[in-house]
This record gives C-alpha cells, sequence and structure tokens, in this order.
C-alpha cells in the first residue's frame, strides 16, 4: 500500500512535471506572440492589470510547496498565518518533516506551533504605520485576483516613505519587497480627453502600461509564476480542507445519485396502485 | 387479575412489547392518526416536495448546530478563532459548518418555494388561515434565527450587518433609541450583544420555531392538505369513510418524499463540497475579515433572503418611512387569507388578473432581492420604486382584483384532477 501510495505520487509528480514543462514552453511561446501582438495595438507590461487573473491551482502541489518557500522567505518576516500549523503546512502538501525543519520553518520554531512572525506587533505599527494583516484568511476575503494584482502593480513612486506604489492597492503602506525579484517599474501614463457635464474639455492622465527601468533577478513570465505560486499557497492556507472536500464531495453525490435512482424505483412501485 | 384479561372487544390487541407499550402510549394510534389513516390528496405535484424538506433542513440544522456549539466559543475575543478552529482542527469541523451555512441558505430557498406554492394554489383560504398564520409565524421565527445566526462568527459582515439591523428599531418613534441599547445591551455592537444573540439562536427561537412547526402540523392534519385544483376532498367520502381523492400519507407520501429528499440533497451536496460560498452570496468575502468597529466595509448588504425587504427599505427616501413599509413588507402576507376575496383557490381556475399580479409580485420580488444585493445608484433606486410599488399593488390590490366580478373564473371541477403514471 505504502509503497504504492508513493509510486502513485511519483507518477502524479512526473505527469505533472512534464505537463508543466510541455506548458511553460507553450505558454511562453504564445506569450510571445501575444504580447508582440499587444504591443502593437498599444498595450504593453501591465496593461491589462485590473483584469488579470491569479489562475492558481490549488490541487497542484508543487507549486503549493514553492508557494510555501517563497511565504517563509519573502512574507513571514512580516506577516502571520496565525491559523495554520506548520505540521499540518508539511502534511498538507507533502513536504517531509527534514525538509520542512532545514528549508522552510524559522529556526527555533516547532512544527506543532502556528506559523508566526517574530516581528512584534507594537514595532510594526511604528515602522510602518500600521500592523501587517495576518495572512490566513487573505485569499477568502479579498480573492487570489486581487491578492496577485497588488504583486504585479508595484511602481516607483519617489512621493511615497517606502519609495513605492501600487495601482491595486494606492497608497500602500507595505514596501515593495518583492522588487529585487520583479525589478523596478515606472508607470507611464496617457492623455485621455474628457468632456465634462459643463461642456468644457479637460486633458487627465491615465495609467496606460509599465516601464520596466531595472530588471530584477527573474524575468516578467518567472515573476509571475513566482506571484502565482505564492497565492496559490494562500489559497490553500485560507481553506486548508479543499481539496479533501472535493474529493470527498464525489463519492457522496455518487452515492446519492444511485440512492435517489432507487428511490425513484421504490416510489413508482407504490404508486402503481394510485389510479 | 380478572381486570386486566378483559378484552375491549374488537380490535385483536397487540402481545408482547408493542402490546405493553400501546397500553403506555398511544404509538399505534398515533401512526394510525398521523400517518397510515392520514388522507392526503392524490393530486400533489412538485411543489408539495418543499414542505417535508424545510422539516428535513430544520433537523439537519439542529443536529448541524448542536455539534458547533460543542466547539464554538460565543464572545467578542473568541467568537472569530472558534470559527476558524472548527474549519480547520476540529475533525470534519469544516463539513459540519459548511452543512449549517449552505443549510440557513437552503431553509430559505425551500421555505420561499413552499410560500410560493400556498399563493399559488390558495392554500391560505379558508378553512386554512390558521394553518398559514402559523407557517408565516415560523418564517419571521426563522429570519430572526437566520439573522442572529449570521452575528455568531463575528465577521466584520456579521459586525455591520447587526448594526444596520438593530438600528433599524430605532426609528420607532419614542421608545426607539433606548430599545435599541436593550436589544444591544450595551452603546454599540459588542461582547453583551454577540453573547445574547447566541443565547437566543441555540435556545430561546429554535424552541419557539418547534412548537411553531407543531403547530402548523396540526393545524394541516385538522384541515387536511390543499391541492393543485384547490377541491376539498373531504366532500366525496368513498363508502369506507375516506376521500376518494385522497390516498394515506404513509406509504404513498412517504416514499414520494423520499425522492424528493435525494434530489434535494444531491442539489444541496454540490453547493456544500463544490461551491460552499456560492460566489459570495451564502457566506460572504468581508465576513472572512473579523469584527471591526473601526473599518466599515465597502458596502453592506445582508445575506441574500433578506434583500427584497431591504431594497424596499433603501428605495424609500424617509428613513423612519423605509423601516415602517419594510415591516409591513413582511406582515402584509400574514393577512393574505381575508385580502384574498376570490371565490376559487387555486390559480389554475382564476382568471389572468390574477395570475398576471402573481406573475409581477414574483418578478418584482426576485428583482428587489437582486437590487437589495448590489450599491444603490440612480437607476436601481427608481426600479426598486417601481418594483416595491408592484410588490404593495399585490396585497393592497387583491381585495379588488381577485373578486369574481372583476377577474372571472373558471368552473372548478368536483374531484381533483390526476393522470396516473
Amino acid at each position: 500500500m505504502r509503497t504504492n501510495k508513493k509510486a502513485r505520487a511519483l507518477g502524479r509528480f512526473l505527469v505533472v512535471a512534464v505537463v508543466e514543462c510541455v506548458l511553460v514552453t507553450g505558454v511562453a511561446a504564445f506569450a510571445g506572440t501575444v504580447h508582440a501582438a499587444e504591443e502593437e495595438k498599444g498595450g504593453g507590461l501591465g496593461s491589462d492589470w485590473a483584469t488579470s487573473r491569479a489562475n492558481t491551482d490549488v490541487d497542484n502541489k508543487a507549486s503549493l510547496q514553492r508557494g510555501a518557500r517563497n511565504f517563509a522567505n519573502y512574507c513571514l518576516g512580516c506577516h502571520s498565518l496565525k491559523y495554520e500549523r506548520w505540521s499540518r503546512m508539511a502534511k498538507d502538501l507533502e513536504i517531509p518533516e527534514d525538509l520542512l525543519q532545514k528549508d522552510i520553518m524559522p529556526p527555533g520554531d516547532k512544527p506543532a506551533q502556528y506559523v508566526l512572525t517574530s516581528m512584534p506587533a507594537t514595532d510594526a505599527e511604528a515602522w510602518f504605520g500600521k500592523a501587517p494583516p495576518d495572512l490566513s484568511l487573505i485569499a477568502r476575503s479579498r480573492g487570489t485576483n486581487y491578492i496577485y494584482q497588488i504583486f504585479t502593480t508595484y511602481y516607483v513612486d519617489p512621493t511615497r516613505p517606502t519609495g513605492a506604489n501600487n495601482l491595486r492597492l494606492p497608497a500602500i503602506a507595505m514596501p515593495a519587497v518583492l522588487s529585487e525579484l520583479e525589478g523596478l517599474k515606472r508607470p507611464v501614463y496617457k492623455n485621455v480627453e474628457t468632456r465634462g457635464p459643463d461642456g468644457k474639455v479637460s486633458t487627465e492622465q491615465v495609467f496606460d502600461h509599465f516601464e520596466m527601468i531595472a530588471p530584477g533577478r527573474l524575468s516578467t513570465a518567472e515573476y509571475e509564476a513566482f506571484v502565482r505560486d505564492t497565492v496559490n499557497f494562500l489559497d490553500y492556507v485560507g481553506e486548508p480542507t479543499q481539496s479533501a472536500r472535493r474529493s470527498l464531495g464525489i463519492w457522496v453525490v455518487l452515492f446519492l445519485l444511485v440512492f435517489t435512482w432507487l428511490a425513484w424505483l421504490m416510489k413508482k412501485e407504490f404508486w402503481k396502485d394510485v389510479h | 387479575m380478572a381486570a386486566t384479561q378483559e378484552s375491549s372487544g374488537a380490535q385483536p390487541e397487540k402481545k408482547g412489547f408493542l402490546g405493553w407499550l400501546n397500553k403506555r402510549l398511544p404509538v399505534d394510534e398515533f401512526v394510525k392518526t398521523q400517518l397510515t389513516g392520514y388522507y392526503a390528496p392524490k393530486n400533489f405535484n412538485i411543489w408539495y416536495f418543499f414542505g417535508s424538506l424545510a422539516l428535513l433542513v430544520l433537523v439537519m440544522q439542529l443536529v448541524t448546530g448542536i455539534f458547533l456549539t460543542m466547539f464554538y466559543k460565543p464572545g467578542e475575543l473568541t467568537s472569530f478563532d472558534s470559527v476558524e478552529y472548527i474549519m480547520r482542527e476540529v475533525d470534519s469541523g469544516w463539513l459540519i459548518r459548511y452543512l449549517h451555512s449552505t443549510g440557513a441558505s437552503a431553509f430559505f430557498i425551500v421555505v420561499y418555494l413552499h410560500m410560493f406554492r400556498a399563493l399559488l394554489y390558495g392554500s391560505y383560504k379558508p378553512p386554512r388561515e390558521l394553518l398559514w398564520i402559523f407557517g408565516m409565524l415560523v418564517y419571521l421565527a426563522l429570519m430572526a434565527e437566520a439573522f442572529m445566526g449570521y452575528v455568531l462568527p463575528w465577521g466584520n459582515m456579521s459586525f455591520w450587518g447587526a448594526q444596520v439591523i438593530v438600528n433599524l428599531f430605532g426609528t420607532i418613534p419614542a421608545i426607539g433609541p433606548p430599545l435599541v441599547e436593550w436589544i444591544r445591551g450595551d452603546y454599540g455592537i459588542a461582547d453583551a450583544t454577540l453573547n445574547r444573540f447566541f443565547a437566543l439562536h441555540v435556545v430561546a427561537i429554535p424552541l419557539g420555531l418547534l412548537l411553531l412547526v407543531v403547530l402548523h402540523l396540526v393545524a394541516l392534519r385538522q384541515t387536511g392538505s390543499n391541492n393543485p385544483d384547490g377541491v376539498e376532498i373531504k366532500k366525496n367520502l368513498g363508502p369506507n369513510g375516506h376521500p376518494v381523492d385522497g390516498i394515506p400519507f404513509h406509504p404513498y407520501y412517504t416514499v414520494k418524499d423520499i425522492f424528493g429528499v435525494g434530489v434535494f440533497f444531491i442539489l444541496f451536496t454540490i453547493i456544500v463540497f463544490f461551491v460552499p460560498t456560492f460566489g459570495g452570496l451564502f457566506l460572504e468575502g468581508p465576513n472572512f475579515d473579523p469584527a471591526n468597529p473601526m473599518s466599515t466595509p465597502e458596502h453592506i448588504a445582508p445575506v441574500w433572503y433578506f434583500t427584497p425587504y431591504y431594497a424596499i427599505l433603501r428605495a424609500v427616501p424617509d428613513q423612519r418611512m423605509g423601516a415602517l413599509l419594510m415591516g409591513l413588507s413582511v406582515v402584509l402576507f400574514l393577512f393574505l387569507p381575508w385580502l384574498d376575496r376570490s371565490p376559487v383557490k387555486s390559480m389554475r381556475y382564476r382568471g389572468p388578473i390574477s395570475r398576471v399580479m402573481l406573475g409581477l409580485f414574483v418578478v418584482s420580488f426576485i428583482s428587489l432581492g437582486y437590487l437589495g444585493l448590489e450599491p444603490p445608484s440612480g437607476l436601481y433606486t427608481v426600479l426598486a420604486r417601481v418594483f416595491a410599488v408592484i410588490y404593495f399593488a399585490f396585497f393592497l390590490g387583491m381585495p379588488f382584483y381577485s373578486r369574481a366580478s372583476f377577474d372571472r373564473t373558471k368552473p372548478v371541477p368536483d374531484r381533483v384532477v390526476f393522470n396516473a403514471h
């Protein structure tokens, strides 16, 4: 049974890996052509940010594992997941305990403990103006697209105390912690003429697209995949049982279909004598 | 002893445990009068599933509720955390919680369809006025139960929803403000409010609800069920003394209802297991943020089952008038037996005006429900006013448009229409 399970896990991993390789190259090639086409239409990096979607898959264990690593490396310094235990995460995401302790958990934490930041809330409030929120339920309250859009619309803004601003959440208190990976972006505006109710024509500056002013360590596609994995992980943390919920649901509904069919036959049999 | 050996005559007495039991508890008599000897019309259609389904959902809410109270901890510091504890760390806690939260919405869906059936076939008309009134009281108790239950997870929408709804009582002249304070037990929605809502939600209202459901069923047994033709089956008795168009509730309607239960559970479990938030309609996104008196959600709306009334409230420019009309829009249902002057029960034999009015009423109820979910805007407010006028016209115009002299009725058959299949 155990080896069988391992073999299946390995098989699943191989399938996922192959599919991912094919998809990534395919998507990259496709994205290239789409990107080129968009450039011609006057689009560009981030021009579609308001409708961009996270497109995460919470059943993709590899993506969740990468997301957990990303969270531990880039988010845990300030943000907690106060309802999630390390051990629960390791079990759900199939992370071996030794790997968990070596690579993901901060030294000194125990697996049964909740995922808590070591930054004191009072200090955080003094430094950022507001304590960074707990992220256990952020994917449930705001949705995955919202988080994805936050992390793809940071831009350089010298007027802000952190030097960074955000299209999704203007005047965001959080600094652009991923700029090292993403690079630094500058917004490019276009002039749009609008006619007011009094008939006067006024020109307004509207965001058009981003321009990369200093590339980061990751390409745009790599960075988007990084954000996607992290958002996927937060989606999992929002409801750790969701994969189990769906897989149990299939059996429940199948059982009920059979039950209802039998109930229908019984009803028909009894009602034969009603004229 | 001689006395105990005397047989009562006609009926053969049961021996053994059942005989012993029946001497002390009228088990057989109950089954006979309430199930096997209760004759229901044989022409029930799909609309007649929702009464038994409402009972099923009530039982499900009671059972899942009992398990939830084992882990839920009322209190402004503990409520939100304990719900997440149930969702994450209690074995199958997520399932119990989703059954309960989806069950709340399912309860209203089933009850609204059950009420529509009564409007469609005139089930509130004499001799079933009390049956209808008990049913409406069940509905009112259910609204209170659902509202207080919604506050318990202590999410931000729980908090602000409670704020809006409780403040409605403040519009009552003179006693309003102190009344609101008395309901809350504090100067704002606070720990005291949460704890009393918990007490009311798990003890007081369920007890009242159960009593009203029993009265509803007893009244139903007294008058007998109406049916899609609106014909009184008791007027046509066969030689055995039973209605010729009636069939014993058990086994015929018990087996039929079991099938209905199956279909209901298929739809219900698809929601529970695959879309438990139902796109934010059954569980709202802002309610996954803990209650925060310092941060108002962008847009406050009650859960979908209250939104028709909420839309009426918002459609009226004056707040006090709005609250009054909202209360009236719920209470008007109680007066239906006396507002309806038609000599005919079922829509099958009523004229076109009654049918069109019922259709318009359904359209405005659903439209108001949609508008109540959306933020108010110019066009939406106008639409809400139009639909609110139609809503009230359905009730207040009924004494006029339902008269046979105005809305020509068709002849009602003596027997129910039934095609055996």
